[in-house]
């Protein structure tokens, strides 16, 4: 990690973050904070502004209200040199968007050699170590049309984990898969989490919030409707629109 | 056919008039080389300064890309020839033919450029932008290797397209390949060096064509 002094109490805070698109209000003031080493996982329905909120915490959405501070320091603040801070923050997508000209190990590589400022033998050897993590240095040299979308997926995984971010957002990392690939991701991911990555999750992956989420989070309608433990969430809903919401992912 | 051989492949003119015809396809290399070369660079830092959206800059760009695109190359050759000579600008005719026929390639060329930097996929930009790299970083690493490789065949098109106009040249008096033939053929009152001009042209753009198709396989990648 590339903690260095006091660890801040929150990893990301964002406050009354409000987003609109010309006239619609995507995100209506929503508060998320994270601590070192907490799995965040953000679920609802389609249109709920789940993304949106994601986006808002590297600033790839510009909020139109609100503050978001990484690590006890503010971005949304005029000035902040944004490419800086997000060194910091890894981001992994829904359609993995990785460099199609490039091997894998120059989708990896590149951030290091270019932004951390590496010599290409040591960025390279970084790289590799992040795609043996997630299983896939084997696949250095293969270009991302020669990877299947769940190898494409790990690949993207550690183009995040190479720059040794303090949080990694993830959009939706699965919805793009295969059904029979999603697994392979998804364990990547539980062992980012073991190691003590601090992680936000946008996904509908159910099953997977529950046994490795620290907490969830349900938004609708641009708010933060319910959060708390995966137990209690998914167990114990008290509002009616995440009682519909559940009902409709797990089809009972 | 004897009649047709002898109009079009007679070796006795051919051997007479190949000096001067080999000199003109010199000339003729030289001016296409020189146009590829800056026409497709102008082309391409216009279509990157372009994406830096600066509007008082991409007017400009845009004014010259649809002035160049929109008249007729021999037109502005003439206007080019005839009339920087008032405005105290005197350049050969090899340097006018250049300059023209590069600006015409340029035009063309950046707006295949910039279609092809414009449909590069917005989750492409995003991903870089996450992990720290700037816009400028973004453009040159990311998106305009991908653009390039998507614009390779139309560029090749409109390069060949465009270049073949060197013959334009003969106009304002350059002494390029076909100007050459066609006085040679006044004088010999035979076709044949415009034969050799015809091959003189397939010698220059069989090749380029070949190295385009090679570019194009070379840095393929499937989609």
């Amino acid at each position: 990690m590339a903690q260095t002094t006091a660890a801040p109490r929150y990893v990301v805070e964002a406050y009354d973050i409000h987003k609109s698109f010309g006239d619609f209000e995507a995100l209506k003031g929503v508060n998320l904070t994270v601590a070192p080493q907490e799995l965040v996982f953000i679920i609802g329905p389609s249109g709920s502004g789940k993304s949106t909120m994601l986006r808002c915490c590297n600033l790839l959405e510009q909020p139109s209200r609100g503050v978001v501070k990484i690590t006890g320091e503010e971005i949304t603040h005029r000035g902040v040199d944004i490419n800086k801070v997000r060194q910091r923050i890894g981001m992994v997508f829904q359609q993995f968007n990785l460099y199609p000209h490039m091997s894998a190990l120059g989708n990896v590589s590149l951030a290091l050699r270019k932004v951390k400022k590496m010599a290409r033998s040591e960025a390279e050897d970084r790289a590799h170590a992040a795609l043996t993590r997630v299983g896939l240095d084997d696949k250095a040299g293969n270009h991302p049309t020669e990877l299947s979308g769940g190898q494409q997926q790990r690949v993207a995984i550690a183009r995040a984990i190479a720059m040794e971010p303090d949080v990694i957002l993830f959009d939706e990392p699965t919805s793009a898969l295969d059904p029979e690939l999603v697994g392979s991701v998804l364990e990547v991911m539980r062992e980012l989490r073991e190691s003590g990555m601090t992680m936000v999750v946008v996904s509908h992956e159910m099953r997977f919030a529950r046994d490795a989420a620290d907490r969830v989070i349900f938004m609708d309608g641009g708010l933060v409707v319910e959060e708390g433990t995966p137990e209690r969430v998914f167990t114990d809903a008290r509002s009616d629109r995440l009682k519909a919401f559940l009902t409709s992912v797990t089809g009972h | 056919m004897d009649r047709f051989l002898d109009q079009f492949f007679n070796l006795e003119v051919m051997a007479k008039y190949l000096p001067d015809v080999a000199a003109g396809f010199v000339v003729t290399i030289q001016l296409a080389l020189s146009v590829i070369v800056t026409g497709l660079t102008l082309g391409l830092a216009l279509a990157v300064i372009r994406a830096f959206q600066i509007r008082p800059v991409n007017w400009l760009i845009i004014l010259f890309v649809d002035l160049f695109r929109a008249l007729p190359p021999l037109v502005i050759l003439i206007i080019f020839y005839f009339g920087l000579p008032f405005i105290g600008l005197t350049m050969s005719a090899f340097v006018i033919s250049w300059l023209v026929l590069a600006f015409v390639l340029a035009s063309f060329a950046e707006e295949i450029y910039w279609a092809g930097i414009t449909s590069v996929n917005r989750g492409q930009w995003e991903a870089s932008r996450s992990t720290g790299l700037g816009f400028t970083q973004t453009l040159f690493y990311v998106v305009i290797p991908q653009a390039i490789r998507m614009t390779i065949p139309p560029l090749t098109n409109r390069t060949i397209a465009i270049t073949k106009n060197t013959a334009l040249a003969s106009v304002v008096t350059v002494e390029e390949m076909l100007t050459v033939a066609q006085t040679s053929l006044a004088y010999a009152a035979n076709t044949s060096p415009l034969t050799m001009a015809a091959v003189g042209y397939l010698l220059i753009f069989f090749p380029l064509t070949m190295a385009s198709r090679w570019v194009e396989s070379r840095y393929a990648w499937k989609r």
